[in-house]
């Protein structure tokens, strides 16, 4: 592994444009702890389907409310959190992009990409609302498009 | 994100270039593809080569573009898809359900 990565804590305003910049700062972090461009690529795709869902879904983008981001490591594993200030979904409620009926769809592929793209995917709820969207990837676990077999 | 639209044998082509994704390039590409439809095209082409990142969001806009061009009795291809974009529909299975061809010359000539 390279040089030590500090934490990263950012919090944004509800707006689609910010994702850009969590992107930008999750992929230097990543970088630094020496994940392949093509892995990044796709975990960037990750982090941003949960911080756009954060910002759709869960803050309804009012602007009053934030969205916080955060990146640490724990052991091999890269721990990446969403967080938002919303009423809390379910996600088992979404249905299977891949069912015949939905392929058409033009909603619900953000949380399978998600899931495709990391090793593991955690829901969160607090009482006081907001979800915490908690993705683990494992530092050297090669291409996420493999997610699935990546699984632990 | 920008669309630059131009014709060729009857048939309008649309260029995206750069990140079709939640917010911006989605809405660009909606606006492109309406505007499209609008002007009386009902042979659209896609060239997805300048496409850097397409989210859930941008994948959505072209599943809708293609119901809605397809529902009004046109066709709505795309071609030159970068290796990632290609990916990334094949993970949902859509690479099989859109119509998406190799390059212009084979995108064009099906039209014919």
């Amino acid at each position: 592994m390279g040089e030590e990565v500090a934490e990263v804590q950012l919090s944004i305003d509800s707006q689609f444009e910010n994702i850009e910049l969590v992107q930008a700062v999750l992929d230097a972090s990543l970088e630094r702890l020496e994940f392949d461009e093509d892995s990044r690529y796709w975990i960037g795709i990750a982090v941003r389907e949960a911080v756009a869902n954060a910002i759709k879904h869960g803050n309804r983008q009012d602007p009053e409310k934030q969205v916080g981001i955060g990146l640490r490591v724990v052991e091999d594993t890269v721990v990446i959190q969403v967080q938002d200030e919303g009423a809390g979904f379910d996600p088992t409620q979404v249905g299977n992009p891949l069912d015949p009926e939905n392929l058409l769809k033009p909603d619900g592929r953000g949380i399978f990409y998600m899931n495709r793209f990391m090793d593991a995917i955690e829901y969160n709820f607090g009482t006081g609302g907001g979800t915490l969207v908690t993705m683990r990837k494992r530092i050297g676990s090669g291409d996420p498009r493999s997610g699935e077999e990546d699984s632990e | 994100m920008k669309v630059e639209t131009r014709q060729r044998e009857g048939v309008t082509i649309l260029e995206p270039k750069g990140k079709i994704t939640i917010g911006v390039g989605d809405v660009a590409l909606r606006d492109a593809v309406q505007g499209a439809i609008e002007s009386g095209a009902s042979n659209i082409l896609i060239n997805m080569s300048g496409v850097s990142t397409i989210d859930s969001s941008g994948i959505g806009e072209l599943v809708a573009a293609y119901t809605t061009v397809t529902n009004r009795g046109g066709k709505l291809r795309l071609y030159s898809l970068p290796p990632k974009v290609s990916d990334i529909l094949q993970i949902t299975q859509l690479i099989t359900v859109l119509d998406i061809l190799d390059d212009e010359e084979e995108a064009i000539a099906s039209f014919r």
